[in-house]
């Protein structure tokens, strides 16, 4: 018996930033001090405060110490565990109160969340089956196969439950595992999607890396509902630690019975095998992942059929996103009526979102469904750094599009969103600053889907690189009122022609930047001016008054563009300025603007 | 390949070891002062003795945690029983043995073992 647990966050940021070393430390040093009996040390998956990593937490006490370095183990090993004395400066500071904080449930980011796809992420350790199970893993599978509840039973209670798809386009759950149940076939696939494509968003990686079962227990629950004894996992393979933990979790589940021939005992056979994506965003496109999966090249097809009719090598199979999944057995345990008392009226449940941008507490949250953007940004996710002001949100990536000040108290759900012209997506979420030029960040969405196209019909292949150019002239300050307008037509005309998801969808980013954010669009167009200071080719950079004629600026130009006398004012050549800023990070008495 | 009372058993077995990651409200506190004082007079094999009574009686809603110097080295090991709604208790001089009584009667049963009480000393 342990008297303590040391719980290291072994996510994707923490691990970026040496937690693996301080895990291994924590043993050696636990191991010279013979307290390796008393102690154990485990690696989770991730807490969700990525922005203050690596973090681990001790207990019984709960303390959550944060920004650790390896050199600060030996620290907590003498302090803490041997002394008793929590070691207070190196323990999480809420970042309202700048108080330090002993344990991560006290902290303003966790008290405003509600975890049930996240529920495990961050406590158990993703390697050890057994501790799956102490937080009731397997339960919801153990009440399906031992005849508690039919097929039919799995999949009423989904659709009573209300889950809708978290994998962007929020289809009712239940009404899918319906359809791939009714379709015929002598065989059936169940897939999990979690190519996880859209920048900034990494919410399906920590979900199996912190708690690979918990999706595994969910396909093989869908297995048993809908007739199948197969399933796929469909994860990229630059999620390496993810991919890692999946393969230990599929043999630990063999080898206890919980996936293989007769589970458990009982006629029920499924297995599961990976497939590793090779990282383009159409393979998170339903048609494509299964296309790939097939081993083809991983285009899309028109639908329908649908993939409940005609899918994964032309049989009946059902796809669900990561995320979906780890919402079932809880479903399946707790009852779909605990489910649907949390959040609105047709989007229940939580979700989760990955905090990115211009925000304090970079991270993973999970929140119930009807928080509103304000509580999101300023409660959990601690505000706007650096004193400035909340521009916009950028929910559903690439395919979504922005949520500006005005509807900073929306209530967060799926219809809300898309009256807005934004999108749930599948939970990217990136925050924006007055300092962030919004046609900028509508070209840095296109760059993204232009490079990612699979070039399959034209609408997409040619009529986005188009788009593009606009913007391009747009930001260079060489476009015209009528571009303007053109550029709107082809977004539509993009939209309504493209094959998939990916071509009808990547106007959105511009379509909702021009919706709140025409003027500065006009701004670019009419005045040749970017007015948050980010287009490179509208600024100008000019020396005022506040100069002392110090030359500092001059000797660091790396082009000879300032020139002057000493003590009295320099200026900036503007033919040979290359716009590289390195003037006004060296001036001392800020006497470089840029406009 | 495991049946499912074997996986029953595995829940139940785990679950005993995983309730010290618990950090839930409304539960029974035991501190033990874990200083250099106390851990001298011999704090940790009573730290474990309460785990491990508490792990076996699979007492879910009892945290066992570690406290700095109380103020009374002489007294120690010191232990102290916070159960929510009642006055704090606090236990002297505890070893191993007091310590599983001190589960078994007071936190289980609800009898305050009084001749390890401080106010004896
Ligand atoms: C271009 C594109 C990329 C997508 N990427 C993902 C993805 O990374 N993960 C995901 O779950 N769904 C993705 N989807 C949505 C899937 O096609 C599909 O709708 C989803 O996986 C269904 O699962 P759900 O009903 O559980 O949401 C993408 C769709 C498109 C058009
Ligand atoms: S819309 Fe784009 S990504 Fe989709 S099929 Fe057409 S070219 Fe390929």
């Amino acid at each position: 018996m342990y008297r303590s647990h040391i719980l290291v966050c072994g996510g994707t940021g923490c691990q970026s930033n040496k937690s693996q070393t301080i895990f291994s430390e924590f043993k050696k040093q636990i191991e010279e001090k013979g307290l390796d009996k008393d102690i154990q040390v485990v690696m989770t998956g991730c807490f969700g405060l990525c922005s203050v990593g690596p973090v681990v937490i001790v207990y019984p006490e709960g303390a959550f110490y944060s920004g650790l370095t390896p050199e600060d183990v030996t620290e907590i090993v003498e302090e803490h565990l041997i002394k008793g004395r929590l070691v207070t400066h190196l323990l999480y500071k809420d970042h309202a109160t700048t108080q330090a904080v002993k344990a991560l449930s006290d902290t303003n980011f966790y008290k405003k969340q509600t975890r049930v796809a996240l529920r495990n992420c961050g406590v158990i350790n993703p390697e050890n089956i057994d501790e799956y199970i102490a937080y009731d893993g397997y339960q919801a599978l153990i009440k399906c196969l031992s005849g508690d509840l039919s097929p039919q039973d799995v999949v009423d209670a989904l659709k009573k439950s209300g889950l809708r798809g978290r994998g962007g386009g929020g289809f009712p759950t239940g009404m899918k595992w319906q359809f791939t149940k009714d379709a015929v076939g002598d065989i059936k696939y169940v897939c999990v999607n979690a190519d996880e494509g859209d920048p900034g968003a990494f919410m399906d990686r920590s979900v199996l890396e912190g708690d690979p079962h918990a999706v595994l227990e969910a396909m093989a629950i869908a297995g048993y509902a809908i007739g199948s004894n197969k399933g796929y996992i469909y994860v990229r393979a630059e999620y390496p630690i993810a991919v890692e933990r999946c393969k230990i979790a599929i043999k630990q589940a063999k080898e206890y019975g919980l996936l293989g021939q007769n589970i458990l005992g009982t006629d029920f056979c499924f297995d599961i095998e990976i497939r590793l994506g090779a990282g383009a965003f159409v393979c998170g496109e339903e048609t494509a992942l299964m296309t790939s999966i097939e081993g083809n090249r991983g285009e899309p097809r028109p639908r329908p059929p649908f993939p409940a009719i005609k899918g994964l090598f032309g049989k009946p199979t059902l796809l669900n996103n990561v995320e979906t999944y780890a919402n079932v057995a809880q479903i399946i345990l707790k009852g779909a009526d605990w489910f649907a008392s949390m959040g609105t009226a047709k989007s229940k449940g939580t979700k989760v979102f990955a905090l990115g941008g211009k925000i304090t507490n970079t991270g993973l949250v999970e929140i119930p469904m009807g928080t509103t953007l304000r509580q999101v940004i300023d409660d959990i996710g601690g505000g706007i750094p650096n004193g400035k002001k909340f521009k916009a949100a950028q929910t559903g990536g690439p395919s979504g599009g922005c949520i500006p000040a005005e509807h900073f108290d929306i209530a967060i759900d799926y219809d809300n969103l898309i009256s807005i012209g934004s999108m749930m997506g599948s939970g990217g979420m990136i925050v924006m600053d007055e300092d962030n030029c919004m046609v900028d960040i509508a070209k840095f969405f296109l760059t993204f889907t232009v490079d990612e196209s699979c070039g399959k019909c034209t609408p997409c292949r040619i009529g986005n690189r188009r788009l593009l150019e606009y913007l391009e002239k747009i930001t260079s300050g060489n476009a015209t009122m009528q571009d303007l307008d053109d550029m709107e037509k082809l977004c539509y005309y993009i939209k309504e022609n493209s094959l998939c998801g990916l071509g009808q969808t990547a106007p959105n980013p511009v379509l909702s930047t021009l919706r709140y954010f025409r003027d500065e669009y006009i701004a670019h167009i009419v005045d040749k001016k970017c007015p948050a200071g980010v287009c490179k080719s509208l600024l100008q950079f000019t020396i005022t008054d506040a100069c002392k004629g110090c030359s500092a600026c001059s000797r660091k130009c790396p082009v000879g563009a300032i020139s002057g006398e000493i003590k009295s004012k320099f200026t900036i050549d503007q033919s040979k300025c290359i716009k590289c800023g390195a003037c006004i990070e060296t001036c001392k008495f800020n006497a470089i603007v840029k406009k | 390949m495991k049946t499912i009372a074997d996986i029953m058993a595995i829940r139940d077995k785990m679950q005993s070891q995983i309730i010290v990651r618990d950090n839930s409200d409304g539960e029974i506190r035991v501190v033990v002062g874990m200083a250099t004082c106390g851990i001298s007079a011999g704090a940790r094999p009573v730290f474990n003795a309460l785990v491990d009574e508490v792990s076996t009686r699979q007492l879910k809603n009892v945290k066992i945690t570690r406290a700095g110097c109380l103020g009374m080295c002489k007294l120690e090991p010191i232990v102290e029983v916070f159960i929510p709604g009642q006055e704090k208790v606090t236990y002297v001089h505890v070893d191993a043995e007091k310590a599983k009584q001190i589960v078994a009667n007071h936190i289980v049963n609800g009898n305050v073992v009084t001749e390890y009480l401080i106010t004896n000393v």
